[in-house]
Order: C-alpha cells, then structure tokens, then sequence
C-alpha cells in the first residue's frame, strides 16, 4: 500500500484524478469539498439519498491515499461503551482470581495492571484516535441520523479536539487528525452545532454524462449501448413520482443483473424482470409494470437519438 | 483542532472584507451564520486558489451552507451579490416589507414569481455553480417575498391575532392535564438501576478497583426508555373549519410539551396543499405562533384534496419525520372527492411508515354517522385507531382520545358497516 501524504496534494483536479484511479467518478463541486477537507482538516458531512456514494467516498479516499479506513456504523442507542472503547471485564476478572489465588497483596499494583492497555478493547474512535505507520487513518461515521442526540453531543467533543477521555488512563489524543467523513440519508435533521464543525455537502444525483462515467468505471464489461440505455432508463426514471427514486447505486447493481442475464439491449420484458434491482417499494414497481415501463424506455431512448 | 494547518488569512483585505459582507448579506436571507464560518471561508478560499469561479463558489458553499434548503438562497444570493453589491441592497430593500409583515395585494409578474420560486423552493432549483451570464438576464428580477397567487385555490389567512381570555384559560387548563398519550419505547440505551436486568460490568469492575479488587455487588442496568415523536397532520379545509382553530391550540401545547410525553412533536397542516408549521409551533407565545402558523398555511378553508396531500407527505417528508418510529395523529373529516384508490395507497403507505396510524374525525359525533363518503371508505382499513372527535372543540377530547395506546376506537364498529 502506497501513502500519499496531504501535503502533496495540491490543486482540486489532484484530488477528482486520485478519487477517479479508485474507481470513484465526483464532480468538481465534491471535490472541492474534498480538497478542503484534507487540507483544514475539517470534517466532511456528507448528506445525500441513499445509494449516491457517501460511504464509497471514504473507502476511496482510503484506498486513493494508502491510509486505514476505520468504520463506525450508527445505530439507535449506540454508546461510548461500542464507540470509543470497553474493558475487558472477563479478563480483568480472572486476573483479580488469579492475584486473589496467589495471594499478592500488592493491590497498587493489581490495580495498575487492570486497568492499562492489555485490558482495553479499542472501538473505532479510539482506534482512529493511534498514531498509524501509514499516517492519520480515514474515520467513517456512518449513517449518523440513525443514532440519537446524545451521542451527537458527545461527538462534538471528539471531533473539535478530536481527543477522548478514558478515566483510568487519561486523555488520549490523536498525534494527527484523522480524516473524518460524516454521512446522513436525511432521516432525521442532525443538530447544527455539530454541522458546524464540519464542511458540508449535499451528494446529488449524478448527470447522465457521470453517470455513465460512473457505469464505465464500475460496470466496465457491459457494453457501450447496453450502458447508455441503462443510464438514460434510470435517469429518466428519476424524473418520475416515485417513493423512492434509484440511486447510482441501483444503477450499478441493475447493469451487474443485466450482465449477469446476458441481455445486449433493454426492452419491457428484461425491464420488467430485473425492475427489483432499482426500485424498491412494491408501489413503485407496481406503477412501472405494463405500457408505464415501455413509455420510460421509448422517453429515454429518444433522449438518446437527440443527444 | 490541535494542529489546523498554517493557512493565514488570504492577504488581500478586500477580499476578506467582501466575504464579511458576503456572510451578513446570507444571514439576512436566512442563512444562520456565525463569525466562526467567516473565518473557515477565509480560510478556504485561501486554500482552494481564486482562480476559477466554481471552485471560488464550491469553497464557500462548504463553509455557509448546512442544510439542503440553503443551497438555493445560497445560489442566489452568491449570484447577486459577487457580480454587483448594490444589486443585492435593491433585492433586501424589496425582500423588507415581507419581513415586517406589510403584505400588498399585488400581481406577481411571472419574473418575480420565477425568482422568489427560485428562493424559497430549495427542492426544484437547479443548484449547479452559476454561470456567468448576461447582465440584462438578471436585472429584472425583483424580489416578491408576499405570496404567489395560484388561480384556482380560494388562499386564505386565518385572523390568529388574538386569543380570548376564556380560551387562554381554557387551555392552559388543559396543558395541565395533558397526559402521556401513548406508551413509552425501550430504547437500547442502557441506564444504572439497582434492580435491572443486565450487568453493568464497567461500574462493578470501576466500583471493585475503588475498594482495591474485591468484587462485591454487581451493579445493574435496565433499558432507558424514550417517547416517540409525534406527527400531527391536521386538515384545514372549509368543512373543517370550526375546529382547526382548536386543533392548532392543542397541537401548539403538543409540541411546548417537550419530555412530558413526546420528543418531537410535527405539525402539518393540509387543504389543497401540505404546509410544515412545525418551526412555527416552536414559540412559546401561543397567540405569536399560531399567526405564524396561520400566515404560513395558505389554504385555509378552501377545499381538499386529501390524496395528494398525504401523496406529497409521503414523498417529502414521511422518511424525514417519521425515520425513528412516529406516532402519526390524522385529523380530517375524510371528505375528499379525488381517486379513492390512490387516497387508500397513500393512507396504506402512511400507516406502513408510521408507529402508529391514529385517525380523528369530527364527524363521528353524530349519531347516525355511517361510513359512506368513498374517501372515508377508502382511508378507514388502514388507520390503527379511528376516533370519534365527540366535541373536537375542547383539547380535552383531544388530549384522551390519544391516550388510550392499545384500542381501536370505533374502528371494528365502522369497518363492519362497510
């Protein structure tokens, strides 16, 4: 694995070629934002639809500059206990045992060996937090709308001094920053003094140039036509009214199904097969089915013969 | 931050002091912007070059922008002002008297309706880097901050100035009685009990190491329970109208009893079209939030269309509001004359989303009231608890129709009138 340290990078168009060598297409808006991130050390809050490459974006910049990717997935309720660090309370218990059975009385020093390093199970803060041979591991925070106000207040304090305390040990804090990228599908508004600390960006469906820029660089075995169909059925899709429109995510999954059925070219029937694979909610798919698959197809494909 | 990187300020301080002006003339359009997020953009632009106009525009669009809805003013108002500064006075002169609450009946030109659309309907705007454009293209484009008219919609503005004194008291008296309405969910947040459940094994072992390793008690914890939140969608339409004044009474005492039986409480209000007020609801002054709420809602007893109201609920906002577990509490008289088929798959997709579906309908305090009306056939299968709205006009019916969590209302009674 090759480190690239931060300081090499320097112009926008540096960051999108990097991001693009992973296999990740952006355009120039997030990379921007991407570009700042690195260089102030700033979080990236990412918000977006789901299915439109918030988390990928981590695991490529990741990928792109050699550096450890640390993920922490949010859920209702998760604590400091599951997200910065925890005892190991089954071994500290047999150490009491055994210092009990061989009778030392030195309980200074029991008390020194419990609670120090051997006995910590590191979470994914506290591991982002260690110094790390290839420089500052990448910190992905993912999904934080799906986790609840207190924990969003005790992330305030991690990521503005990006420190954490453990009682028993002190203050541990990161010898360089991590980079830190945020993601929210939106469920919920996440609090705004925690936005504040962090770049924001908004992650857009993409234009059907990138995405079919997109398709090239993750679907590469399907074929040109086959893969301008597939964009332009998705992209006009979108433009429909349904409870939940496809993401880019759908769209490579959809061209990975088309392949996998050796189809060469759209038509009602493959669509109607293969429609699980984008839409999601029996009531969209149920809208789609008959002449409404057919109208969408023969709309795109005529967006095709003008462009 | 321990080591923020040595970028200074940009050294042109005309720049800096532009982008103060910048960040003053976005907080006047709405954008809460402090000090802090100046210096950030100082800092980045500093970082990300002046050389390219996006790149310029992408920088401080990271820095000011927080929410998905900014992104339009923020486009706008960038747009106005790094071309011409004075253009962007004329734009706030206009933009004034809304703000002071003057609003004349004027026709908008089609314009100003296209630029105000542009500044407050964040969801249809393209939001791409501007580009440069011909400067007669924007010089027309006047700020019309009162309301777009639409032809065919009879909009109305609630008189909310003032409360009565009987009313006042009224509900005051009732706030005091609100009970918690629906039972409480086991979070997975675990909180010290001494007679819980599991083993809190960090503060056993914390405790022993205090008393030098000896293991005494094992201290227990049991699930922390929270409130749900609760969505309150509330018609308004002509046929309701006797009893949304009341509703929006209840629903404000609703949302300032935070902790006493709801974490979030979301107001909607619906006739023709869906409007949030939940922002609105947050004063704490009854009479100062309900003419927000009044002014806001521009389809006060005009007509209903109950499908496509829940339709654009469902779209927009369900997966925002209702993400963690709501209870949803619908207020209509279901008299709706639009497709009852699609008013039955928006109100089956409601309750698949929602905690829990409640229904409210005053009608039911008649006697003879049978399900006849197809938008009440339609809606009625899929609501969990349907309940009469006896005398709506008291909270306290309101308040203790919700706060039995388990029944069904009339429900079984009407669905075997079928």
């Amino acid at each position: 694995m090759q480190t690239k340290s931060i300081e090499q990078i320097a112009a926008i168009e540096q960051v999108q070629e990097l991001l693009s060598q992973q296999g990740y297409i952006c355009d120039r808006a997030l990379a921007t934002v991407v570009f700042l991130s690195l260089k102030l050390g700033r979080p990236l809050f990412l918000e977006g639809e789901a299915g439109t490459g918030k988390t990928e974006i981590a695991k490529a910049l990741a990928a792109a500059l050699g550096r450890r990717l640390i993920r922490l997935q949010c859920y209702e309720g998760l604590d400091a206990a599951s997200a910065v660090y925890e005892w190991n309370f089954a071994a500290q218990m047999i150490a009491i045992r055994t210092a009990e059975a061989a009778g030392s009385a030195d309980r200074k020093a029991l008390q020194a060996e419990l609670f120090s390093d051997d006995y910590l199970v590191e979470r994914p803060l506290l591991q982002a937090m260690r110094p790390d041979e290839h420089g500052a591991p990448v910190l992905l925070i993912d999904e934080l709308d799906r986790t609840d106000e207190p924990f969003e207040a005790f992330l305030l304090e991690a990521l503005s001094d990006f420190q954490v305390t453990i009682p028993e040990l002190g203050t541990i804090q990161a010898p360089e920053p991590p980079i830190v990228v945020l993601t929210s599908n939106r469920t919920r508004e996440v609090h705004d003094a925690l936005k504040r600390r962090c770049l924001y960006h908004w992650v857009d469906y993409p234009d059907f140039q990138r995405e079919l820029d997109i398709l090239h660089a993750r679907a590469p075995q399907a074929s040109e036509q086959l893969s301008r169909e597939i964009v332009a059925f998705v992209q006009s899709l979108r433009t429909e009214d349904l409870f939940k429109k496809p993401g880019v995510a759908e769209t490579i999954d959809w061209a990975n199904c088309l392949l996998a059925l050796d189809a060469i070219a759209l038509s009602p029937a493959v669509i109607a097969d293969t429609l699980g694979a984008i839409l999601k909610y029996q009531d969209d798919i149920a809208r789609l089915h008959g002449s409404e698959a057919k109208r969408i197809l023969d709309q795109a494909r005529a967006g095709l013969d003008t462009a | 931050m321990p080591d923020t990187p040595p970028f200074s300020l940009p050294d042109n301080p005309k720049l800096v002091q532009n982008l103060i002006h910048f960040a003053r003339a976005l907080r006047k359009a709405g954008l809460p912007l402090g000090p802090g997020r100046v210096l950030d953009a100082a800092k980045a632009v500093a970082a990300a070059g002046f050389t390219s106009r996006e790149d310029f525009y992408w920088a401080l669009h990271a820095c000011f922008v927080s929410k998905p809805e900014q992104r339009a003013v923020f486009a706008q108002v960038f747009r106005l002002f790094w071309r011409d500064p004075r253009y962007l006075e004329q734009m706030m002169a206009a933009m004034l008297p809304a703000i002071r609450g003057v609003q004349e009946e004027r026709s908008a030109k089609p314009a100003e309706k296209r630029a105000a659309e542009a500044l407050l309907d964040g969801m249809q705007t393209p939001t791409e880097a501007p580009e440069a454009e011909e400067e007669e293209d924007g010089s027309e484009i006047e700020i019309d901050s009162t309301r777009t008219i639409s032809a065919e919609e009879r909009l109305r503005t609630l008189d909310f100035e003032q409360m009565s004194t009987a009313e006042t008291a009224a509900a005051k008296r009732i706030l005091a009685q609100l009970k918690l309405p629906v039972q409480p969910i086991q979070s997975r947040r675990l909180i010290a009990a001494s007679r819980g459940e599991q083993a809190d094994w960090r503060r056993t072992l914390r405790t022993a190491a205090r008393q030098g390793g000896d293991l005494q008690d094992m201290a227990r914890a049991k699930r922390r329970i929270r409130w749900p939140n609760l969505v309150v969608l509330c018609d308004i339409s002509g046929s309701m109208s006797q009893y949304s004044r009341v509703i929006l009474h209840f629903l404000h005492a609703a949302a300032n009893a935070k902790g006493r039986g709801w974490a979030k409480v979301h107001g909607f209000t619906f006739g023709t079209r869906l409007t949030n007020i939940s922002r609105h609801l947050a004063q704490r002054d009854v009479d100062a939030a309900l003419a927000a709420a009044g002014a806001e809602a521009q389809d006060w007893e005009g007509g209903t269309r109950i499908g496509d109201c829940l339709h654009a609920f469902n779209r927009d906002w369900s997966r925002r509001v209702m993400g963690q577990g709501a209870v949803v509490l619908l207020i209509t008289d279901g008299l709706d004359r639009g497709d009852a088929d699609a008013l039955g798959r928006e109100m089956q997709r409601l309750q698949l989303s929602s905690r829990r579906l409640i229904w409210l309908n005053p009608l039911l305090r008649w006697d003879g009231f049978a399900p006849r009306a197809q938008g009440i056939r339609a809606m009625l299968p899929f609501a969990d608890s349907f309940r009469a709205g006896h005398s709506i006009a008291s909270l306290q019916e309101l308040a203790d129709a919700i706060s039995c969590p388990q029944d069904q209302g009339d429900k079984a009674r009407l669905m075997a009138m079928l």
